[in-house]
């Protein structure tokens, strides 16, 4: 075969024409984004390890399993973990059903009306609320005004106002993993025979349900790292709390704390005395929960993503 | 044969799932509602009267009225838009499923009509099978896809699905090249495996109808001819209405043809799908009464 150069053969040139500035220069400014974007999260997370580093190299089984103490060399975040799991099952419990319920409705079986819609968009709005906003909501109505059923100032009032916070998050992420479930799965089981309920029993839900948890898991983490509402529900945020023990009930209607309370409640202290080391030590051991849920989240995915 | 519009009469002539496999039920044993006379090879089973679709404001297509025989296999042609595809929709129903869809007109189903308000479409689905244009297998084994219609049917016998799933499968010409990997997923096959797959599951649930939507046009001329084989093959047993962009596939397959265009009202600017001509498919293609279908047969037009 003939050797023939890039610069052409008779009046075809395929040579490079000229230098692509704009687009060089486009291609830099977006490196630059993920680049500082990706400091800014490193620092953080440096921060804190350097921080917090000095309590969980030396005593990270006491700090984890210690309960808040007014002497910071055996203060550790026991009650802070237990609260933000007691939180998160409720959490689980309520949000998800009720979330993914809504969705398959709205998805599956509402008619596509203007007050449909309007739903929707306005689902989709609540997401966007400040969760301050949630946890006035949650002091209104759980805390005030269902004070009889949750205990007031609960493990029960501030699991529901998470899961307000959380619901609409829920209800849009498994809407979006049952909108990606092809129209031909749904109307090959209809042609069968099949009644709509059959149709999303057997079909539609165990197709979008990998979507739907990766979702709803994402959800939890976010409700998991939330102090804002916490604090007006009126989570235990001060240095002594023994805590709720005993039966199940005496739990769910016993005062509560949580992680980013634990971290809250540490932060404010005065510095000098080595709170603002705990507050770093317990915002690693909040922040790898977090990583553990989006990483279980992830894992979901990959294992069970359909594609299509 | 057609019935008075009485509804206590309707209801009663569309009964509950027959349990028994129509396959070997001789036609004699079928009861038609004027009784007696003999099931001819032209039995009617679908009686189109009048009928129009409306998607909101825009009439897809209008006054359509055409009778499709039992057993045979009827083509329906012409141009994108032309509204074939959604007279298709019309005989399972499954036009309800968009929402805006307004059916006016009669379409009788051995006499009774189906979009009668005592019917139940998830009943005319279980009697009246459909095969869409894209293979739609569900995310699931083989075995899965053929059983799930007879499952939801109601049986629940395991030999019973293995004996369906098995006999499908051979009257779709898979059984051979699935029943290694019967509890494989679905997804693994090629494009035409999954449609003769599509054709398995339909044919599972024991319809009497098949309704095939462009079955096809995905799938490539190898895949297409075992297609066309295959519902030679079972058009002894099934109905089959198939609505086709291929005109050769039409004079290759069926016995009968109606040819739809789409007509363009000049002053709103609206296409609306009609019905020309409906005949003996050797007459389409070879001597049309219409101008307007010789024109389309010969590919001068659409």
């Amino acid at each position: 075969m003939a050797v023939t150069t890039v610069a052409g053969v008779g009046d075809v040139s395929l040579a490079r024409r000229g230098h692509d500035v704009k687009g060089r220069l486009f291609h830099l400014l977006v490196v630059l984004s993920v680049v500082l974007a990706f400091v800014i999260l490193a620092a953080l997370v440096w921060d804190m390890i350097a921080g917090g580093e000095s309590v969980l190299t030396e005593r990270l089984w006491s700090f984890l399993t210690s309960g808040l103490n007014s002497d910071p060399e055996l203060a550790g975040v026991w009650q802070g973990v237990k609260g933000t799991l007691q939180l998160s099952i409720i959490v689980v419990a309520v949000a998800f059903p009720l979330g993914i319920g809504s969705a398959i409705y709205i998805e599956e079986y509402a008619s596509d009306s203007r007050l449909t819609r309007f739903i929707s968009v306005n689902i989709r709005n609540l997401a966007g609320v400040p969760s301050i906003v949630f946890g006035l909501l949650g002091l209104a109505i759980f805390v005030q005004a269902l004070g009889g059923v949750t205990g007031g100032r609960t493990v029960i009032a501030g699991g529901l106002t998470l899961s307000a916070l959380v619901l609409p998050i829920v209800i849009i992420t498994s809407q979006e993993a049952l909108r990606a479930v092809p129209s031909g799965i749904r109307v090959g089981a209809l042609a069968l025979g099949a009644t709509r309920w059959e149709t999303t029993r057997h079909h539609v839900l165990p197709a979008a349900l990998p979507g739907i948890l990766t979702g709803n898991v994402l959800a939890l983490a976010r409700a998991a790292g939330e102090a804002a509402p916490l604090l007006l529900v009126g989570a235990v945020s001060g240095v002594f709390f023994v805590g709720a023990q005993g039966t199940l009930e005496q739990i769910l209607h016993g005062r509560f704390t949580a992680m980013p309370m634990v971290i809250f409640s540490w932060a404010r202290l005065p510095a000098g005395q080595g709170w603002n080391v705990l507050a770093a030590a317990a915002s690693l051991v909040l922040l790898v929960l977090i990583f553990v849920m989006n990483g279980f989240a992830i894992w979901l995915r990959n294992r069970y993503e359909q594609r299509w | 044969m057609r019935l008075s519009p009485d509804p206590s009469i309707t209801t009663a002539a569309l009964p509950a799932r027959r349990q028994v496999n129509f396959g070997m039920m001789h036609p004699e044993t079928r009861t038609k509602p004027e009784g007696g006379a003999p099931p001819s090879a032209d039995e009617v089973i679908f009686d189109v009267v009048d009928l129009s679709v409306r998607y909101g404001g825009f009439t897809a297509v209008r006054d359509v009225a055409l009778q499709i025989n039992r057993r045979q296999i009827t083509a329906m042609i012409g141009p994108s838009g032309c509204g074939k595809s959604t007279v298709l929709r019309c005989f399972n129903r499954m036009n309800d499923l968009i929402e805006i869809a307004r059916v006016d007109g009669r379409i009788l189903f051995h006499g009774v009509d189906l979009y009668d308000p005592a019917v139940d479409p998830v009943e005319v689905r279980r009697r009246i099978g459909m095969v869409f244009q894209k293979p739609n297998p569900f995310p699931k084994s083989i075995y899965d896809n053929v059983a799930f219609g007879p499952k939801v049917a109601g049986t629940r016998d395991k030999a019973e699905l293995d004996d369906i799933v098995e006999q499908s499968l051979q009257k779709a010409a898979l059984w051979d090249e699935v029943k290694d990997r019967i509890d494989d997923n679905a997804y693994g096959l090629s494009g035409g495996q999954q449609q003769r797959l599509c054709i398995a599951r339909a044919l599972a649930v024991d319809p009497e109808v098949l309704l095939m939507d462009e079955p096809c046009s995905a799938l490539d001329p190898i895949a297409t001819a075992r297609i066309e084989d295959l519902m030679q093959q079972i058009k002894d047993e099934y109905t089959i209405v198939i609505v086709t962009h291929n005109m050769q596939q039409a004079a290759r397959v069926s016995d009968r043809t109606a040819f739809f265009v789409t007509e363009v009202n000049e002053e709103s600017d609206r296409r609306t799908g009609v019905l020309v001509e409906y005949d003996h498919t050797d007459v389409i293609f070879s001597n049309p009464s219409d101008e307007r279908t010789e024109q389309y047969v010969t590919g001068r037009f659409g």
